[in-house]
């Protein structure tokens, strides 16, 4: 079990939050279309530090960026998502 | 030496002493004609078939750790076929012939026990959804049975179709060919067939980088030394983002974990393999009597093959309120698999753009079953160059031309399946 320090909320265990995928995979409107394939189908899947995209979706629902080590699950460098932050 | 019921009586009366090593233990060759990188399960019956089928004279199955060490040693061992999509009804139906014949084939007992797979029904929902899979499945030759609530309570007698249960059984959908195997012993058997057809298995031999010389393979680098090859395979599944990556490739996969755990072993008591989709839990009895227990994944990307509590006590819940008698039993281990999942949930077999690498994964958490099938497939694709007309739509371009398999539909985010 991981424990996320969520920004808004502290340390909560991982069971309230859901993964939702590497930040490498937020693709945006203006991107060409061979970029989104790329972006949304195909994943450097590293074994080691990845900055991912979560959500604690059984707390206070914000979305939240961290880096996490896919080998260890150390979790550093969680940011807040959205204006203002 | 050929197992026999006459081999096991002299050697027992020789007091077991005299058991020949099962393959043998060889150093690499300089060069081979076909390299498989992994030593599981689709790794061996890959180099199999290579030489029993494709008479290919050279291969070396490469495995980091030891055979079997990895995922094949790490499933609940269920095999089954029972899909909705046609293209994995060729795939896994392919597959489950070749375990109906798999013992006799490799001189090796597997343990193959076609004792039922049962998808169980908790809802009308349910129950359109498994009538429309086993239509689909009977339309395409694939054996299924739609059951009442009365078939399945004869069927396991443990189960709780009361109406006040927690998950109401309203009936199920059985596959009477499906059930489970000996997972070890698929690779161990696999391991010495291929080796007594002269394929070099090398165990802790590490592939740390691929020689590609004007966009071609012409070997690997290993922690034994570099060796020198026509054709490489890749069938790590788990490490498929990893060793691709030396070739500089990215695949449409990402590593996550399922968990299993087993219980003390017991008298027999659930003779079928019981599954329930809406709910994911699976329930079987190993020959040793534990009970087999497997639930959701864990739904987000890593390679520890350590999962979290919450995932099992979900699980366990479901299966004591479906088997009630379970309550009293006490686990004895849990363990996890690292999952090649992919994004629409079904496998690669397919050519990269480096010329003579090919690759085999994305198996997400279903590739025991598809252990000789993918085997088969994919010796194919590696001697001939060209693949089999049952993997040719397992492509790993299929996503950016929009010819996704989604069995379930649930849209390409692997921790959604």
């Amino acid at each position: 079990m991981m424990l996320i320090p969520c920004p808004h909320c502290g340390p909560r265990a991982h069971a309230e939050f859901t993964f939702d995928r590497p930040v490498e995979a937020i693709t945006r409107p203006d991107e060409t279309p061979d970029a989104l394939v790329r972006n949304l189908f195909s994943r450097e899947n590293p074994r080691g530090p990845s900055r991912e995209l979560w959500r604690h979706t059984y707390g206070c629902r914000s979305w939240i960026t961290l880096t996490r080590d896919t080998a260890t699950h150390a979790i550093t460098d969680v940011r807040p998502v959205g204006v203002g932050a | 030496m050929k197992y026999s019921a006459l081999s096991l009586l002299r050697a027992g009366l020789g007091g077991h002493k005299d058991w020949p090593r099962a393959w043998r233990d060889p150093e690499p060759k300089p060069h081979y004609d076909v390299i498989i990188i992994g030593g599981g399960g689709h790794g061996l019956t890959t180099a199999f078939y290579l030489a029993a089928v494709h008479g290919v004279k050279k291969v070396a199955v490469l495995e980091r750790g030891w055979i079997g060490g990895g995922n094949t040693g790490r499933n609940t061992t269920i095999v089954r076929s029972n899909y909705r999509l046609p293209e994995l009804h060729a795939l896994m139906e392919l597959s489950l012939k070749r375990w109906e014949g798999m013992s006799d084939e490799i001189n090796y007992n597997v343990m193959f026990s076609q004792r039922g797979a049962l998808f169980l029904g908790h809802s009308d929902s349910d129950m359109l959804q498994l009538a429309q899979k086993g239509d689909a499945m009977r339309a395409d030759g694939i054996d299924a049975e739609l059951m009442t609530r009365d078939q399945v309570a004869k069927l396991i007698p443990l189960l709780d179709v009361s109406r006040t249960a927690r998950y109401p059984v309203q009936g199920g959908l059985i596959q009477r060919r499906g059930g489970t195997a000996r997972h070890d012993a698929v690779a161990w058997g696999y391991a010495r067939a291929a080796d007594r057809l002269g394929v070099d298995i090398i165990q802790n031999c590490e592939v740390t980088g691929m020689d590609i010389t004007g966009g071609r393979i012409t070997g690997v680098q290993t922690t034994r030394g570099p060796i020198g090859a026509d054709r490489v395979g890749i069938a790590v599944a788990g490490n498929s983002g990893r060793v691709a990556a030396m070739a500089g490739l990215r695949l449409p996969i990402e590593s996550h974990l399922l968990q299993a755990f087993v219980s003390e072993p017991v008298k027999p008591m659930i003779d079928t393999v019981i599954m329930t989709q809406s709910l994911h839990c699976y329930i079987s009895q190993s020959d040793k009597g534990e009970i087999v227990l497997g639930g959701d994944p864990d739904a987000y990307p890593t390679y520890s093959q350590r999962g979290a509590p919450h995932i099992i006590e979900k699980a366990a819940a479901e299966a004591l309120a479906l088997v009630p008698a379970l309550s009293r039993l006490r686990m004895l281990r849990s363990w996890a698999g690292t999952t090649d999942m992919s994004f629409d949930g079904s496998p690669f077999i397919d050519a990269t753009p480096v010329e003579g690498l090919y690759f085999n994964g994305g198996w997400c958490y279903g590739g025991f079953k598809a252990t000789p099938g993918s085997g088969w497939l994919f010796s194919h694709l590696l001697a001939r160059g060209e693949n089999h007309p049952v993997a040719a739509p397992f492509r790993l371009d299929r996503f950016e031309t929009g010819r996704t398999m989604d069995e379930p539909g649930v849209g390409p985010m692997p921790q959604n399946r």
